[in-house]
């Protein structure tokens, strides 16, 4: 379970109002791509995944992105039961994607690299740690079906 | 795990436009760490570690200068940070685990203050930097 004190929450909840989550979804799961070319290994139907730009171009890149972060978003609503509102995926992830939960916590850091590019300084230590947690939570959701 | 050449050329460059910023952004990045990642904090009961904190800034500086010697030793970085690596091995024993958080708050820090320099190549450049330098600090652990 995630424990975010108010201001916490209040911080996430600001932030991610302002997050536009198909673009952002696009973004980070371009950038994990990148930065951990293994992570392709799940993805030899995406097409071109040649260069950074080919990835960061790469249409079905942005479309699996998007579905991604609106899924993650949806924990955001959620943050008392992540568990539970996870626990579906979690199985999908474990017995037909076979996704090592790594990869949840690569996304994840991916995912504060993002929002930090985006905000610049407005994404402050505090609004991080939030973050963190976050993160963190649902990264542990999405695994917790694993066996 | 090798640096590339563009990779080298990704680090340099960036590292260039920092601006003299380097010292008050490994300050930064440690104040990230402790505020996201506080079993960090465990490294550090000598210290005060509230925000504005001048020991965390002065250590942060220390770290930054480290990273900007790295920088200028990309092709030798066992011995240009063969010092540092004894220090972290026989001396302070900081958990290897720990290189990843203060990597990833450096990389928030980067990318909070660069947005124009922090493209996707740059970003696993600096990934790549990183965790070599951690690597190289944690060589000697046994």
């Amino acid at each position: 379970m995630v424990h975010l004190t108010a201001d916490e929450k209040a911080a996430v909840t600001a932030l991610w109002g302002k997050v536009n989550v198909d673009e952002v979804g696009g973004e980070a799961l371009g950038r994990l791509l990148v930065v951990y070319p293994w992570t392709q290994r799940f993805f030899d139907s995406f097409g071109d995944l040649s260069s950074p730009d080919a990835v960061m171009g790469n249409a079905k890149v942005k479309a699996h992105g998007k579905k991604v972060l609106n899924s993650f978003s949806d924990g955001l609503k959620n943050l008392d039961n992540l568990k539970g509102t996870f626990a579906k995926l979690s199985e999908l992830h474990c017995d037909k994607l076979h996704v090592d939960p790594e990869n949840f916590k690569l996304l994840g850091n991916v995912l504060v690299c993002v929002l930090a590019h985006h905000f610049g300084k407005q994404f402050t230590p505090q609004g991080q740690g939030a973050f963190q947690k976050v993160v963190a939570g649902v990264a542990n959701a999405l695994a917790h079906k694993y066996h | 795990m090798v640096l590339s050449p563009a990779d080298k050329t990704n680090i340099k460059t960036t590292w260039d436009k920092l601006g003299g910023h380097a010292g008050e952004y490994g300050g930064e990045a440690l104040e990230r760490t402790f505020t996201s990642f506080p079993t960090t904090k465990t490294y550090f009961p000598h210290f005060d570690l509230s925000p504005g904190s001048a020991q965390v800034k002065a250590h942060g500086k220390k770290v930054a200068d480290a990273l900007t010697t790295a920088v200028a030793h990309l092709d030798d970085l066992p011995k240009a940070l063969s010092t540092l690596s004894d220090l972290h091995a026989y001396k302070l024993r900081v958990d290897p685990v720990n290189f990843k958080l203060l990597s990833h708050c450096l990389l928030v820090t980067l990318a909070c203050h660069h947005p124009a320099e922090f493209t996707p190549a740059v970003h696993a450049s600096l990934d790549k930097f990183f965790s070599t330098v951690s690597t190289v600090l944690t060589s000697k652990y046994r």
